[in-house]
């Protein structure tokens, strides 16, 4: 078969979709009887305009990296970790059982501890469903939305019996303890002298996030586990005539993935609530999904599209402001478009694309 | 324990397993042509929200429910171009349609009614009733049978019994007719199908068709029978759980009706008590019973009560031989 050119692939198809996507968003702002043109207008200003709208812009492309790995790193082995929900959510109580059990004297040994325990609990919520596929071949879809559907239940009866504190009404924790505290936007950049304002809620989390970005590249790109999980995912048999274990590859990609999912709680949950709220993930496992396609399964590509679905949201929340009948589930729709176009209609596109390319080298 | 209670028990069971049970089937037909089809919920909730929508404004609930089944079969036809049509990923394209039911309908019942994403409250003829089967009334005080017959059979909404004959029609066009004898053999064998002369995409569009059609159906019960008027997101899950199901009862009418009564009595015990006491084992937290329909699944996925095998071609795109 001819191959495309790569900017083709990694680029111009995406952004195919994207504009398929936002055009069909578009309509449906014209038909509530907005402007889309000012709607988009009111997006970039109110997410990019001003120090504030990038504070919590950031905020929101922190968990999105988080959950967009996870559903990347899934992809690459060609499993559909559909279960980021439960699994930041299973990372939380992680991070609030670090944040509450340790009187931390410093963030600095405090942000250590809540990324293992966040990892390890929210790997944990994934190592069922993983090892049912792979011992089982029970579809890792369907698992992994029942363990969803159980963590919200659980997470309901740990809040109301255990974590929360009693004489409250309110199903939450306790405020975390003060030592835990991670050095907010406004905080960070004062120390280098820049004046950022108080209110956004990013912080250092986006930092580790970043670094997650680098490690995720450098595993599943440079180091030989990351190129039996690739293998694995491009032909199954074909990986096992090479002697790379299904049952390895499998678990092994499935924990990372819940890992990373549960790293989105530093940023949450420690980083923003400073205690464990009854829903402290908000969709952002789903939105994982979109990024992790629209990004074609690669750290910058999930990094960038990332910063597009937190722009999205903090842009949606002004959306919502500033024109009151186009409320935030507009932001719902767009992702649902994205992910159609970008996942499910793929090849809409990319026939047509592929087609061109094709005749045009043969017309050379 | 007495009667009274047990009948109260099973007459919501009924009640809470109708939606389930639609949903089921409306997943059963796709899946035994090949089709996977997480976008049960969605389909769910765009029909309840304009089934309620619709019956608000004209007054009909037959009018709402006509416009809940187009709804609903618009997502399936979506479904159905992508993953039939361009071959795309049949779980990604699920996923999209759930967003996109969950946005739009919120969008659009804010810009309609704005009353916070809700429909008005219906009552009278946009409201599916309860019916009175014949004798209700006549035999409500003969001992035992009168509270069964009475409270627990008569005095649902007709949908519930629709649902509950859907499951024998169901069966009968699966395993009893030529149209059901090829829709299964699509979802185990297209290939041989499409040597037949059979065409595969037309029997895929029809069973994703009728899947849209049933949702349509449930979303229209949720909305306008079992209460009255739509509340944001208020499927809460129960295209999921009808995905369970239809796992639980290993892609059989039959047993869907089962699973679905038995998720629905679990339901309808979650709602009534708050803890269970048992005797030995203690207390069970109300979010356990929640759960369980849940774990039940994983445990017959797990494989350790009987294997659930699904249908071989599921999920598979189907590409001709050139």
């Amino acid at each position: 078969m001819n191959k495309l050119p790569k900017w083709v692939d990694v680029a111009l198809i995406p952004f195919i979709n994207l504009v398929l996507a936002l055009l069909v968003s578009g309509l449906v702002v014209l038909w509530i009887g907005e402007n889309p043109l000012h709607a988009m207008q009111i997006i970039v200003q109110g997410s990019l305009g001003s120090a504030y709208g990038l504070g919590y812009t950031l905020y929101y492309t922190t968990n999105f990296v988080f959950t967009g790995l996870a559903v990347a790193v899934a992809f690459q082995a060609r499993m559909f970790n559909i279960g980021g929900e439960g699994q930041a959510l299973l990372g939380g109580v992680g991070v609030a059982i670090i944040c509450l059990g340790v009187n931390w004297p410093h963030w600095l040994l405090a942000l250590p501890a809540a990324i293992v325990a966040g990892a390890l609990f929210g790997a944990g919520w994934s190592l069922i469903p993983a090892y049912l596929q792979a011992k089982r071949g029970s579809h890792i879809v369907i698992t992994t939305i029942m363990f969803n559907f159980i963590a919200y239940s659980l997470m309901v009866y740990l809040l109301v019996n255990h974590f929360k504190p009693a004489g409250e009404m309110a199903p939450e924790s306790a405020a975390f303890v003060a030592g835990s505290h991670l050095p907010s936007g406004h905080e960070a950049l004062g120390w280098l002298g820049i004046n950022f304002p108080k209110s956004p809620p990013v912080n250092v989390s986006f930092i580790v996030a970043l670094i997650a970005c680098v490690l995720v590249w450098l595993l599943i790109w440079r180091t030989r586990l990351g190129y039996a999980i690739r293998a694995f995912g491009l032909s199954e048999t074909a990986a096992s005539y090479a002697g790379i274990s299904s049952f390895r590859i499998i678990m092994v990609s499935m924990l990372i993935s819940g890992a990373l999912a549960g790293l989105m709680a530093v940023n949450s949950v420690m980083g923003e609530a400073e205690r464990l709220l009854i829903d402290s993930v908000q969709g952002a496992g789903f939105v994982g999904i979109a990024v992790a396609l629209m990004g074609r399964s690669h750290p910058l590509g999930v990094l960038l599209a990332a910063l597009l679905f937190g722009l999205l949201y903090q842009g949606g929340a002004e959306l919502e402001f500033e024109l009151p009948s186009v409320t935030r589930e507009m932001i719902v729709v767009i992702q649902g478009l994205v992910i159609l176009f970008t996942g499910a209609l793929e090849n809409m596109v990319r026939l047509p694309v592929e087609n061109y390319f094709i005749r045009r080298k043969a017309g050379n | 324990m007495d009667l009274l209670v047990v009948v109260q028990l099973l007459d919501s069971m009924l009640r809470l397993s109708a939606p389930l049970l639609f949903a089921c089937l409306a997943g059963l037909y796709s899946e035994r042509a090949g089709i996977f089809d997480i976008g049960l919920e969605g389909k769910l909730l765009a029909s309840a929200f304009f089934s309620a929508a619709f019956a608000a404004i004209t007054g009909s609930v037959w009018l709402g429910m006509a416009a809940g089944i187009t709804a609903s079969v618009l997502l399936a036809l979506i479904h159905g171009v992508a993953s039939i049509t361009f071959r795309g990923n049949q779980l990604i394209s699920g996923v999209a349609i759930n967003f996109l039911a969950s946005g739009l309908t919120a969008l659009i019942g804010q810009n309609w009614f704005k009353i916070g994403g809700r429909t008005p409250s219906l009552s009278g003829d946009a409201r599916f009733l309860p019916v009175d089967l014949p004798f209700a009334s006549a035999l409500a005080d003969v001992p035992i049978i009168g509270p069964l017959y009475s409270d627990l059979i008569s005095g649902h909404t007709i949908l519930v019994y629709v649902g509950l004959l859907a499951v024998p029609t169901t069966w009968w066009i699966l395993f009893r007719t030529r149209f059901g004898l090829r829709l299964r053999a699509v979802g185990e064998n297209p290939e041989a199908v499409d040597t037949g002369g059979i065409s595969v995409t037309r029997l895929r569009y029809q069973a994703t068709l009728i899947c849209g059609l049933l949702c349509g159906l449930g979303g229209a019960y949720l909305a306008t029978g079992m209460a009255a008027g739509f509340i944001k997101d208020m499927s809460a899950g129960k295209g999921f759980m009808a995905l369970a199901a239809l796992i639980f009862a290993k892609w059989r009418p039959g047993y869907a009706l089962y699973a679905c009564l038995l998720f629905g009595l679990l339901e309808a015990i979650a709602i009534r008590y708050q803890s269970i006491q048992i005797a030995g084992v203690g207390t069970v937290p109300v979010q356990f019973m929640q759960a369980l329909p849940y774990i039940l699944t994983i445990i017959i996925l797990a494989g350790f009560v009987g294997k659930a095998i699904p249908p071989r071609a599921g999920g598979v795109p189907y590409v001709k031989e050139r």
